[in-house]
């Protein structure tokens, strides 16, 4: 089957139409273990591309590397025109690529709305000798305040603004995270397990939320267990194991490649048959 | 027992000169503890370069007082750059011990006789407030208040003081309702998820605490003016801690805690030595004799404290909303 995101047959590692994150050569050793061995990796544009694999995959770490969060051994990688090997996780995210993470890194003790003020990065008043003149600043503030209540009626967390947000629950926690790292629009998001924890009511919201972003002509990369969500809204996917690139291509035709049936049944071996979706084993996922 | 006497001394208290000192330092803690999340047990250190800063420039290099200032202003804000590059990095708890460790060899360092020409070693340094007190416009004479009586120097330091406190809380407070001050309180609650959100954390730990660290070198200036006397021992861990207690008691995110909290504590100080005092010389503590009651009001504060943080770790100040979520 043809598709317009790959040059040619999709193959791992292989080369895209138009990437906006191109990898070579990344790897990351802890101890004897080598976590990340991925040759060549690339990210297409505009679309919205799931990275999955079995737990230990080094899917999350893969994502450290690429913001900055961790260093890797070996590799480079450049995004959108910018060599980021070796530049710190803030200058990354200044430069439109932008990380939610796993474990829901809501900051408690700020109201919801300070959290999404937080996430814009062009606000003057955030340098020390500017913060004293409100001027400076004031109407700049104004902008973002609207922006941000913008954002959280998008996510329905418009009723919480003045809440702190440790009194958020989980699952508004994740959409709190997600709408910050809108705040300061960036180019490519990346978001580490957005549907962990999340009810099921909320996750198709979220989901809306995911595409919206597509149609904004954000470029999303995020990382998942659920394959029903990763069926349901990627364009493209990468699968790891054992922290190499084992396949990647369009959702319907990644999931029938042996290589994935291989990495995700090996995983399955080992742990217990009720935790196994029997519709998926059906597919040979 | 005189109590009229107790209560005089104890409102002396709220308004003393060390009080003044122990709240600027308090208000520089609540900048690096409250605000920012750095766990620093080194104030200490801070106030002693204001302090020796000031005493130095004045003796040594002959320069009057604004001069004098900035120098001990000049000697914190570098000891915080040179201790926060490598530090900083650190998770919270490392940090403590490292501020902790920088602050005693700091002390040591004042305290041994290799440089006692310049540090006057063991005995410290006195006689450096001329230039200051030159500027007194309160004729001389003793001032009544109350019950108690103030020289003209007594009034001019305690102005003086009062007004930095005001200054300093004004500053605080502009700093932290602006996006600089949100984007503190963003690294205080996860510095991960305020790097992801393209802050630069290591430099606003920095400026943190270099800031903390003058209003607290200016406390320490406050605190050897009193008396024009500046000694090593001054500055031992018990000065951080008798900190941490007044910011802790007032509320450690909250600009009026430390002032209110330093009152309160050093008020609450006077007033229990005054009652113990009473209560010794009434034959009521056989055990206890007068020089005792120094040390047992110290113990108290330590009881004080510990009941303190386990039953209201907000202070007065702090907002009770807060604490529902750390249990």
């Amino acid at each position: 089957m043809a598709n317009q995101i790959s040059v040619g047959e999709p193959a791992p590692g292989c080369k895209k139409v138009d990437p906006i994150l191109v990898a070579k050569n990344v790897t990351r050793q802890f101890g004897g273990l080598t976590a990340v061995n991925v040759e060549h990796l690339e990210i297409p544009r505009g679309q919205i591309t799931a990275l999955i694999g079995p737990n230990g995959a080094g899917k999350t770490t893969m994502f450290n590397l690429l913001t900055g969060f961790d260093k890797p051994n070996t590799g480079e990688w450049v995004f959108n025109g910018h060599n980021l090997a070796g530049v710190p996780s803030y200058k990354v995210a200044r430069l439109g690529m932008i990380r939610t993470f796993q474990l829901t890194k809501a900051l408690s003790l700020l109201t919801v709305l300070d959290n999404m003020r937080l996430g814009d990065q062009k606000n003057p008043g955030e340098s020390f000798l500017a913060s004293f003149v409100r001027p400076l600043w004031k109407s700049h503030e104004k902008k973002i305040t609207a922006k941000a209540d913008e954002l959280l009626k998008r996510f329905k967390l418009d009723a919480k603004r003045e809440d702190y947000a440790a009194a958020l629950s989980g699952g508004q926690r994740k959409l709190l995270e997600m709408a910050r790292a809108l705040m300061s629009d960036p180019k490519l998001v990346m978001l580490d397990e957005p549907m962990a924890g999340v009810n099921p009511a909320l996750t198709q919201s979220l989901l809306e939320h995911i595409k919206g972003l597509k149609d904004s002509g954000t470029t999303v990369l995020f990382v998942e267990h659920d394959m029903h969500m990763v069926r349901h809204i990627s364009d493209w996917v990468i699968v790891m194991a054992e922290g190499k690139v084992v396949a990647e291509g369009p959702p319907a035709e990644v999931m029938k490649n042996p290589a994935v049936i291989d990495a995700y049944l090996g995983a399955h071996a080992n742990s217990d048959l009720g935790d196994v979706n029997i519709d998926d084993a059906k597919e040979g996922i | 027992m005189d109590w009229l006497n107790i209560l005089n001394l104890t409102g002396g208290e709220l308004i003393g000169a060390y009080t003044a000192a122990y709240v600027l330092c308090a208000l520089g803690l609540a900048m690096h503890f409250g605000f920012t999340g750095l766990l620093n047990f080194g104030q200490a250190a801070f106030a002693a370069l204001g302090a020796y800063g000031y005493a130095i420039a004045t003796l040594t290099f002959g320069w009057n007082m604004w001069g004098s200032v900035a120098f001990g202003l000049i000697c914190s804000a570098a000891f915080a750059v040179v201790l926060g590059i490598p530090t900083l990095r650190l998770r919270a708890d490392y940090l403590a011990i490292v501020t902790i460790a920088a602050a005693q060899a700091l002390r040591f360092a004042f305290a041994t006789s290799a440089y006692d020409k310049v540090t006057g070693g063991a005995n410290g340094l006195s006689q450096f407030g001329e230039d200051f007190y030159s500027y007194n416009p309160i004729p001389e004479g003793r001032y009544p208040l109350g019950a108690l009586d103030f020289s003209e120097k007594e009034i001019w330091i305690r102005i003086v003081g009062w007004s930095l406190v005001a200054i300093a809380a004004v500053v605080m407070l502009v700093l932290t309702r602006s996006p600089w001050g949100r984007v503190l309180k963003g690294i205080r609650e996860d510095e991960d998820a305020a790097r992801a959100l393209g802050k630069n954390v290591f430099a606003y730990k920095i400026q943190s605490l270099v800031i903390g660290g003058s209003i607290a070198s200016l406390g320490g200036m406050l605190f050897v003016m009193s008396s024009q006397t500046n000694q090593p021992q001054t500055w031992g861990t018990n000065f951080t801690f008798m900190i941490w207690t007044v910011l802790l008691l007032g509320g450690a995110a909250t600009i009026l805690g430390p002032i209110v909290g330093g009152m309160t504590f050093f008020a609450l100080l006077m007033f229990t030595q005054g009652i113990l005092e009473g209560l010794v010389n009434m034959g009521w503590l056989p055990f206890l004799d007068i020089a005792q009651v120094g040390q047992i009001r110290f113990l108290l504060v330590g009881l004080v404290l510990m009941l303190l943080v386990i039953f209201r770790p907000q202070g007065i100040f702090g907002n009770k909303k807060e604490l529902q979520f750390n249990g």
